[in-house]
Formats: C-alpha cells, sequence, structure tokens
C-alpha cells in the first residue's frame, strides 16, 4: 500500500470527480457531500505521507516507477522529498478548505464546480510527484484545463478574457520548456528522468538556452515581473475557490519548478543569470508593492501583494547561488533557500486565507471595492478579527508564518549584499502599509454604506474555514521547527548540488 | 502471369471492392423502408475488411503483381485505420444522410470504393499505383462532394475541388513523367536504385518539385492549400469529415512511399534526393502552420475553422516527415492516425448536433452548449483540447513526436516555429470551449444531440479515446515504430 501512496494521492481526486460528476445537477447535495469526503480522504491519505517519510534522510522517497512509453524511454515514475511532502499536504489542506468554502456559495451547476477542483487537485500533486520530465510537462499543462473552465464558468463579469489570458500565457511559458526538455532528451541519449538530466554535461552556451526555456516556463507561473499581468486579471476574475487554489498552490509551481529543473539541470547558467531573477525579484517586492498601495479592489490588492510576496520565493532561491558560489557561504545559502520554502508554505496559508475573507465579504455585499466598506467590524464581529490576523500574517507581523520565511530570506541576502537586503526589506513597511490601510477602509470607522448595516456575521461553516487557516498561519509563526525540519535535509542536498559545476 | 498468391496478397482490397458493388446491386433491388440494412451491412464490410487486413499480415514486406503492390507495415496500420474510421464515419452519417434524404446507397459504395483508393495508395509499389489509387481516390470524392444535389453550395465545392483536384493530378503525372525520364523506370525501389548509383540530374530535381506539389495538393499543405476551406464548407458534412480524416492518412501513405521509398532518405545511409526534398517540406510545414493557424483565428464557420486547422495539422506532419528516416516517419504516422482519430470526432460532433433544416455549421450554434447538454460539451472539450495539443490528451504526443524528430534531424528552428504556432493555434480552439461553457444560448437555436442512439454512443467511445490513448498511446506507438523497422 504504501508503495503505491503517491498515485493514490495523484489518483483519488481524478477518480473521486466522476462520481461528483454523476451525482448531477439534480441533486447538488449529495455531489457536495462527495466531494468532500474525496477532498478529506486526500488530506488523510497525505497526513500518511508524514511518517512514511524519512525527513531525516532528505532524499527522494517513495519511488514508484513503470515504464510507460518504453521506446522512448518515458517513465510513469513519482517520488517526494520533503519539499514536495510540504506541498503536497499544504495542497490537500487548503483544497478541504476550499469544498467547504464554495458549499452555498457556487449554486449554478456546483457539481461541475467541484469535479473540476478535485481534477485539479490530482494534477497538482502530480507536478509536485514527478521525477519524469515528460510527466511532469504533463500534469504541468493539464492542470490548465480545470482552471481554465474554473474561471470561465464560474467566474466575475470579465472572465471570459481573464481565462483566455491566463491559459494563453501559461501555455506559452510552458511550450518552451518543453522544446528544451526535448533538447535535454537528446544529450541524455534518451530518457526523461529529471535525475539523469542533472547528470548531463552542458556547455555555457546551452545552458544559458535552457535557462531562459525553462524561465519562461516557470517564471509565468509564479509570477515574476514583467510576466506577471496575467495574474490580477485571473484572480479578480475567479470565483474565490478558484483565487485561493490560484494563490495557494497553484503559483508554488513555479518556485517549485525553479527548483526542480532550473538549479540542477543548468547550475551554471543559473548562476550566471543570478542577477537578472534578483533584479527581477526586488522589482517585485518593491515595485509591485507599490502598486498593490494604490488599488481600490480588494482582490487585486492582494493579487499584487501575491506577486510581491512571490518575488522572495525566487529570491531566496537565487540568493542561494551567489552565497554558494560567490561568498562561499553555504550555511547562508541554506537560510535563504530554507527561507524560500517557509514563504511558499506561509503564502499558501495567508494568501488563501485573505481571499477566503474577501468571498465572504463578496458573498454579502457583492462588491470588492473597498470604497463599498467601512465600519464592517460594527456587523460583524466574529469575522474582523480574523481578517485583521491575516493581514498583519500578510504584513509579515512577528508571531505569524508571514514573517518566518520572509526574515529568514533578507537574513541570508545581507549575507550576499547589504543593499539587497535593504531593498527587501522595503516590503515590511510597503506590505504593512496597504494591507493595514485596506483593513482601516474595509474594518474600521463609522458606517457609511448603508447596505453594510445589513451584513450579517459568518455563519458556522465560514468559521470553521477560517479558522483553519488562522490555525495554520499561527502554528508556523509561532513553532516553525517542524516545517523547518521537514525540509531541512532536502534543502541542504540542493545547496551541496549548487556547488557542482558543469562546466 | 499473375497467380494465386498476388490475389490473396490484395485480399482485402478485391473483397471490398466485391463487397461495394454487391451493396450497390442490394441498394438498388431493396424496398425504401429495408434500406437501413444497407447502412449496417456497410459497417459489417469495413470491420471485415480491416480483419482481413491483419490476419493476412505477412511478417516483413511482401510484394505482389511483380512489385506494383506492397503489403508491409507501413500499408498495415494504414489500412486498418482508414477501415476503422471509414466504419465509424458511416455510423455517424447515417442519421445526416436519412434527414437530409441522400441516397445511402451511393454515399456508402462511393466511400467504400474511395476506401479502396486508399488502400492501394498507401500500399503503392509504382508509380503507376499510386496513380491508379489517387484517381480511385479522387474520383470517387469528386462524386461524393456533389452528392446533395440540391445544394448549390456543395455544387460549387464539387467543381472546385473537380478543377484543382485534376490540376494537381496533372503536376503529379507531369513528375512522374519526369522521374521516369530521368530513371526509366515506374518501380519505386528501381528509381531509388538509379538515384542512388548514378549522378542525379536537374531532370530528376524537376520531376521532384513536380511531385511535391502534388502531395502538398492532396494533403492540403500551404501553398496548395486553397481547395480545403470551401469544400470542407461546401460538402455534405458526412462527405466532409471522411476527406478530413481518413483521406489524410492517404496522403501519408502516398508521401512516404513517394519520397521515401522512390527518393531515397537519409537513415539508409543512401541518402538519394532526401536533402533537397527535406527542405522543401520544411518550407511547405512552416507555411501550412502559419497560414492555417492565423486564418483560422478569423473564422465563425466551425467547418471553415477546422478547414484551416486541418491545414496546421499537415504542418505539424510535414515537421516529422521532414526527418526523412524511420524514427520521422513513424512520428509522422502516429501523428496522422491521432489527427485523423480526432478529426473524425470533430466532424462526427458537428453531425450529430446537426438536424433536418438545421446545420450546426457557425460556431455561435454551439453556445451554451453546456447547459442543453453537458456530456457533448464535456466531448467537444476534449477534442478541442486533443487538437490544441494540450496534456494528457492524445494530440499532445503526436506533437511531442513531430517536434522531437525535427530536432532529430538537426531542425531546431522548424521545433521552434511548431511550438510558436501551437500557442497561435491554442487561441482558436479555446474560442469553441468559451462559446460552449461561458456564453448563454441563442434563443431560437435549439442545439440537441441527434436521437439516433448509436452515433450517440460511438462518438463519445470516439472522443473518450483521445483521452484515454493520452495516457495508453505507447501500443499504438509501438506499433507504427515496428512498421517502419525501428
Amino acid at each position: 500500500m504504501s508503495n503505491h501512496l503517491l498515485s493514490l494521492l495523484i489518483w483519488l481526486p481524478v477518480v473521486g470527480a466522476i462520481p461528483v460528476l454523476l451525482a448531477g445537477a439534480g441533486r447538488p447535495g449529495l455531489a457536495r457531500w462527495i466531494s468532500l469526503l474525496v477532498a478529506v480522504a486526500t488530506f488523510a491519505a497525505s497526513l500518511a505521507l508524514l511518517p512514511a517519510y524519512d525527513a531525516a534522510a532528505g532524499t527522494m522517497q517513495l519511488t514508484e516507477s513503470f515504464n510507460w512509453i518504453p521506446s522512448l524511454g518515458i517513465h510513469y515514475s513519482l517520488a517526494v522529498d520533503g519539499i514536495s511532502v510540504a506541498l503536497i499536504i499544504l495542497t490537500t489542506f487548503v483544497q478541504i478548505l476550499v469544498i467547504v468554502g464554495a458549499w452555498e456559495v457556487i449554486q449554478n451547476r456546483p457539481h461541475q464546480y467541484m469535479a473540476a477542483m478535485l481534477v485539479l487537485e490530482g494534477c497538482m500533486i502530480g507536478v509536485f510527484c514527478a521525477t519524469d520530465a515528460l510527466l511532469f510537462y504533463v500534469f504541468f499543462e493539464a492542470m490548465l484545463i480545470p482552471m481554465f473552465v474554473i474561471i470561465g464558468i464560474w467566474g466575475g463579469p470579465r472572465r471570459v478574457y481573464a481565462t483566455l489570458k491566463f491559459f494563453i500565457y501559461t501555455f506559452f511559458g510552458s511550450i518552451f520548456m518543453l522544446i528544451g526538455l526535448i533538447y535535454l532528451y537528446h544529450k541524455t541519449g534518451g530518457s526523461f528522468a529529471i535525475a539523469d538530466m542533472a547528470k548531463v554535461p552542458l556547455t555555457l552556451t546551452e545552458q544559458s538556452w535552457l535557462f531562459f526555456a525553462f524561465l519562461l516556463g516557470f517564471a509565468i507561473k509564479v509570477p515574476m515581473v514583467p510576466v506577471h499581468t496575467w495574474l490580477p486579471d485571473a484572480h479578480v476574475e475567479a470565483p474565490t475557490g478558484g483565487s485561493v487554489v490560484l494563490a495557494a498552490v497553484m503559483l508554488k509551481i513555479g518556485g517549485y519548478g525553479f527548483l526542480r529543473f532550473s538549479l540542477p539541470i543548468v547550475p551554471d547558467a543559473s548562476e550566471h543569470y543570478a542577477w537578472l531573477i534578483i533584479v527581477l525579484s526586488l522589482i517585485a517586492v518593491c515595485y509591485i508593492g507599490y502598486v498593490a498601495l494604490v488599488q481600490g479592489d480588494m482582490k487585486k490588492l492582494v493579487a499584487y501583494s501575491s506577486i510581491a510576496h512571490m518575488g522572495f520565493v525566487t529570491l531566496g532561491i537565487f540568493i542561494a547561488f551567489m552565497l554558494v558560489r560567490e561568498a562561499n557561504n553555504p550555511d547562508a545559502a541554506r537560510l535563504g533557500m530554507q527561507g524560500a520554502m517557509v514563504q511558499m508554505i506561509s503564502h499558501g496559508f495567508i494568501s488563501g486565507a485573505m481571499f477566503s475573507c474577501i468571498g465572504v465579504l463578496y458573498d454579502r455585499l457583492h462588491s470588492r471595492q473597498i470604497k463599498d466598506y467601512g465600519g464592517v467590524i460594527n456587523v460583524m464581529p466574529i469575522f474582523a478579527p480574523f481578517y485583521v490576523l491575516f493581514a498583519m500574517a500578510n504584513s509579515g507581523l512577528p508571531g505569524t508564518s508571514g514573517f518566518v520565511g520572509e526574515f529568514m530570506v533578507i537574513l541570508a541576502s545581507f549575507s550576499a549584499n547589504p543593499w539587497i537586503a535593504l531593498f527587501a526589506a522595503f516590503t515590511l513597511i510597503i506590505g504593512a502599509a496597504y494591507t493595514l490601510w485596506m483593513v482601516k477602509r474595509v474594518l474600521w470607522g463609522d458606517i457609511t454604506n448603508p447596505h453594510v448595516k445589513e451584513l450579517t456575521d459568518v455563519n458556522g461553516r465560514e468559521i470553521f474555514m477560517l479558522s483553519a487557516f488562522a490555525a495554520g498561519v499561527l502554528v508556523f509563526g509561532i513553532w516553525p521547527e517542524p516545517l523547518v525540519h521537514l525540509m531541512d535535509a532536502s534543502v541542504a542536498r540542493l545547496v551541496e548540488q549548487l556547488a557542482i559545476t558543469k562546466v | 502471369m499473375p497467380g494465386i498468391n498476388d490475389i490473396l496478397i490484395l485480399l482485402p482490397e478485391a473483397y471490398l471492392t466485391v463487397a461495394a458493388c454487391v451493396l450497390l446491386m442490394l441498394d438498388a433491388f431493396l424496398k425504401p423502408g429495408q434500406k437501413g440494412a444497407v447502412h449496417w451491412l456497410s459497417v459489417l464490410v469495413l470491420l471485415v475488411g480491416a480483419y482481413l487486413v491483419v490476419s493476412g499480415q505477412p511478417d516483413g514486406s511482401v510484394t505482389a503483381f511483380g512489385g506494383m503492390f506492397v503489403r508491409d507495415g507501413v500499408s498495415e496500420v494504414l489500412k486498418v485505420f482508414s477501415l476503422l474510421i471509414t466504419a465509424v464515419i458511416f455510423i455517424y452519417a447515417k442519421p445526416y444522410l436519412k434527414e437530409r434524404a441522400i441516397p445511402f446507397g451511393e454515399f456508402y459504395t462511393l466511400t467504400i470504393f474511395a476506401t479502396v483508393g486508399i488502400m492501394f495508395l498507401v500500399a503503392a509499389g509504382s508509380l503507376v499505383t499510386v496513380y491508379l489509387g489517387l484517381e480511385l481516390l479522387t474520383l470517387s470524392s469528386y462524386a461524393l462532394v456533389a452528392l446533395n444535389r440540391d445544394s448549390r453550395l456543395s455544387s460549387e465545392a464539387a467543381i472546385k475541388y473537380f478543377v484543382l483536384g485534376a490540376l494537381a493530378s496533372g503536376m503529379l503525372l507531369y513528375g512522374m513523367s519526369m522521374i521516369y525520364g530521368a530513371t526509366h523506370s515506374l518501380d519505386l525501389h528501381a528509381i531509388h536504385a538509379a538515384i542512388v548509383g548514378t549522378e542525379w540530374h536537374t531532370l530528376l530535381l524537376f520531376g521532384l518539385v513536380f511531385v511535391i506539389v502534388g502531395i502538398g495538393f492532396k494533403l492540403g499543405a500551404a501553398p496548395f492549400h486553397m481547395w480545403i476551406p470551401d469544400v470542407y464548407q461546401g460538402s455534405p458534412t458526412a462527405v466532409t469529415i471522411f476527406i478530413g480524416s481518413a483521406q489524410k492518412l492517404a496522403a501519408f501513405g502516398m508521401a512516404y512511399r513517394l519520397l521515401s521509398t522512390g527518393m531515397g532518405d537519409i537513415a539508409g545511409g543512401t541518402s538519394g534526393l532526401a536533402p533537397q526534398w527535406q527542405l522543401m517540406i520544411a518550407v511547405l510545414a512552416v507555411l501550412s502552420l502559419a497560414i492555417g493557424n492565423l486564418v483560422a483565428i478569423v473564422q465563425t464557420n466551425l467547418k471553415r475553422l477546422l478547414a484551416y486547422s486541418t491545414i496546421s495539422h499537415m504542418g505539424y506532419l510535414l515537421v516529422g516527415l521532414v526527418n526523412a528516416g524511420p524514427e520521422g516517419y513513424s512520428a509522422s504516422m502516429f501523428y496522422a492516425v491521432s489527427y485523423a482519430l480526432t478529426s473524425a470526432a470533430a466532424f462526427g460532433m458537428i453531425l450529430v448536433l446537426s438536424r433536418a433544416g438545421f446545420e450546426c455549421e457557425e460556431i455561435d450554434d454551439l453556445k451554451g452548449l453546456n447547459q442543453r447538454s453537458p456530456w457533448f460539451a464535456f466531448m467537444m472539450l476534449l477534442v478541442m483540447f486533443s487538437l490544441a495539443g494540450v496534456p494528457p490528451l492524445f494530440g499532445f504526443f503526436g506533437k511531442l513526436l513531430v517536434l522531437k524528430a525535427a530536432m532529430d534531424a538537426g531542425f531546431l528552428w522548424l521545433a521552434i516555429a511548431g511550438a510558436v504556432f501551437a500557442i497561435i493555434g491554442l487561441y482558436y480552439y479555446l474560442r469553441v470551449v468559451k462559446v460552449m461553457y461561458f456564453d448563454q444560448p441563442n434563443e431560437g437555436t435549439e442545439v440537441r444531440a441527434t436521437s439516433d442512439a448509436a452515433s450517440r454512443w460511438v462518438l463519445s467511445i470516439n472522443a473518450i479515446a483521445l483521452l484515454v490513448l493520452g495516457f495508453a498511446w505507447s501500443p499504438l506507438f509501438a506499433w507504427c515504430q515496428r512498421a517502419f523497422g525501428v
């Protein structure tokens, strides 16, 4: 059984989507319960990873492999390390909350919505497990289809524009990655295994081309400046659940791709162009932070803040090169990489929570404009503390998970170059400014809009959802040790790999 | 003197020819109420034909009538799939023909004759057989296009098809005569030997160019694609589906026989004319990708959209062919099979959604399909994503293989062009999905699936197969590779 745990994690939600669809339009209640059951079962199965995975070793474990296309050397091979385990559990956890969050909110064809979400979940878990580049690519692309449908059917007024832009943008990036992968396939002499690709010697020119092919694929997914413009559109138009999954999990896949492909396969080009990524990350952190400041739409504000926070992830990953290769400081490199990982997980909770909060407000007033609110705390006294907590976490308050990752990355970048640290640290000010200003305008003050007076407070279902997010934010904020321990050995192995040059 | 062995090698073709004649007679003598029997009989005839092809398949390659016909792995795969796809097309077409009072007998007989033409073409061992198969196929197709006599669009399409087809035929024949003049042989293997053995000269090169024009026309590759949109749109959809799917297998077979068997490839160590035609094919490929994908974007008619999409798909097929080795041929053949299956489902969808007095031809007719029949909307979604080449659907793996084949041969720029145009193509496939899922249905046009259960079932199986084959394409690809001895 444990041998096929990863396959079970991938296919349980995908296959589970079939009964949800069959339950059909006539019985939405049944469809909801089945999908919740499937999501909970997947979460339970993902928790089984924790005892099965040996965190101290940090190697790829729970390997599964069978020959998928023998004549081309393509394998259906899965394995996980600490980083994947953390991301998989994040995915399954968020998925339950998404299903719960959509319970009564999605009235139009709920069974299709739930089924699409479950298929999406399976594909995302597949991305985190795949050790064969082609299998990775298949999952990487397949997840676009359910997301396309989710935004397009259940989204806002400009959903068609947003969903086409989302799909074409992300497809654009990944197809060049595919060309790069085929090129590497030749180099390895007929293997799509990522581990084999990492061993192939490549000249710096080849590495540079491959680096940019990968960069297109992953930078669009993260997203990095200047290919981030699809994200605010997709977020604003997506239904709440779509935004939550998009921010909490899908963006992580970009960062994860850098770790799995760019770092081990093209280490020298990664070092060579690390400055580029670092500069783009700093632009994301500072400039996009300012862009967030002027947004009148809450979802857009959080979407821009996501871009800024993901800037920390790419900064943490690529600063490691400077530290290992130039400053010869592997401990700091490890810290930076570790920080990037913690930031990924923590941003999953925080952004998911923020979008859920906005969803709660939107369901009641059907507006996401900050100016339509004000004095919400007077009518929603239970909701308000949650909102404040998540806003604080978003601005990186110590004691919340938002602080830990950013702090580690800033600390690491200080060892590389104090100036980088200085720019990165700006986020603490700008982030606090835009989130707190939003909180002030939404929650506090007098009620100016008569509709706000009629708002009802959160119900039990919503309290459950928000409490679960809050638990994640607080637990990892106060006691990040288990999370760090889970990923530590794997990160250490990655950092060791950075030092090995291919040229 | 042809012996019994020759006949046995040609058994499937001979059987189908006789069966088609029997069907024609049967149709003439049956009472109007009993004509439904012809339908199921002709499906059976095709399935038995496919069985004969597989069961009589020799190990390796044998020839009949002094090398005129070749029975090898390549012809086996192409024949089996053309027969199966034609059988599927018959099932889709039945309600369509019935509601429009298009005569059953002629349709089935002509289509079976065209299929025999395909089988000759893909099994050709000499220039004469190529021409024979091609004419049998195209003459039957001209008549099929004109089958709906009352439709002006149909007649116009038939004339256009006939005139341009005859022109292409002439070009091909002209090219063949030059090749004959240069090599003094009609047999493809002998031509190959003559080319490799001697210094090739200008006459041969001219012949090659004309032959490629003929192939380009048959495939519908740009710039010889002009007939495709009009013929696709004007033909009865039941005929379009045949031209758009099964015939592409024939075109691939013809290209392979003429270019590889006849003009030589690189992998065998004997280069022949391959370096010359590689570049010509690459140029045709890029033109087809560009014209097909760019012009498809502005189409509002679904059949025209699929027509331009065909042009771009033929571009991908040529991308694989550029490899000029067994790896490339097997990739292209895999692509042809996957495209034929997908395109059968795409046109099948139009057939299933059309009914008397209402052709589901405009993209806008699909508006809100998800609200009326979510199952068929989902099937169409699978078809569109497969055409666009999004994994895990079947179409993606075809693209993967042809891009890989082009890179194998050192045509990196071609692979990158293929990738770029895949993104552009994505847009119009997504637009169809958008219309089905995100738009509100038009008032007045009630798009409904046909009441014919068989065609609904087969269509569902066809579309689901695109998903299943996305995971289980290995055996099919292995079969294609075996055919070329990889």
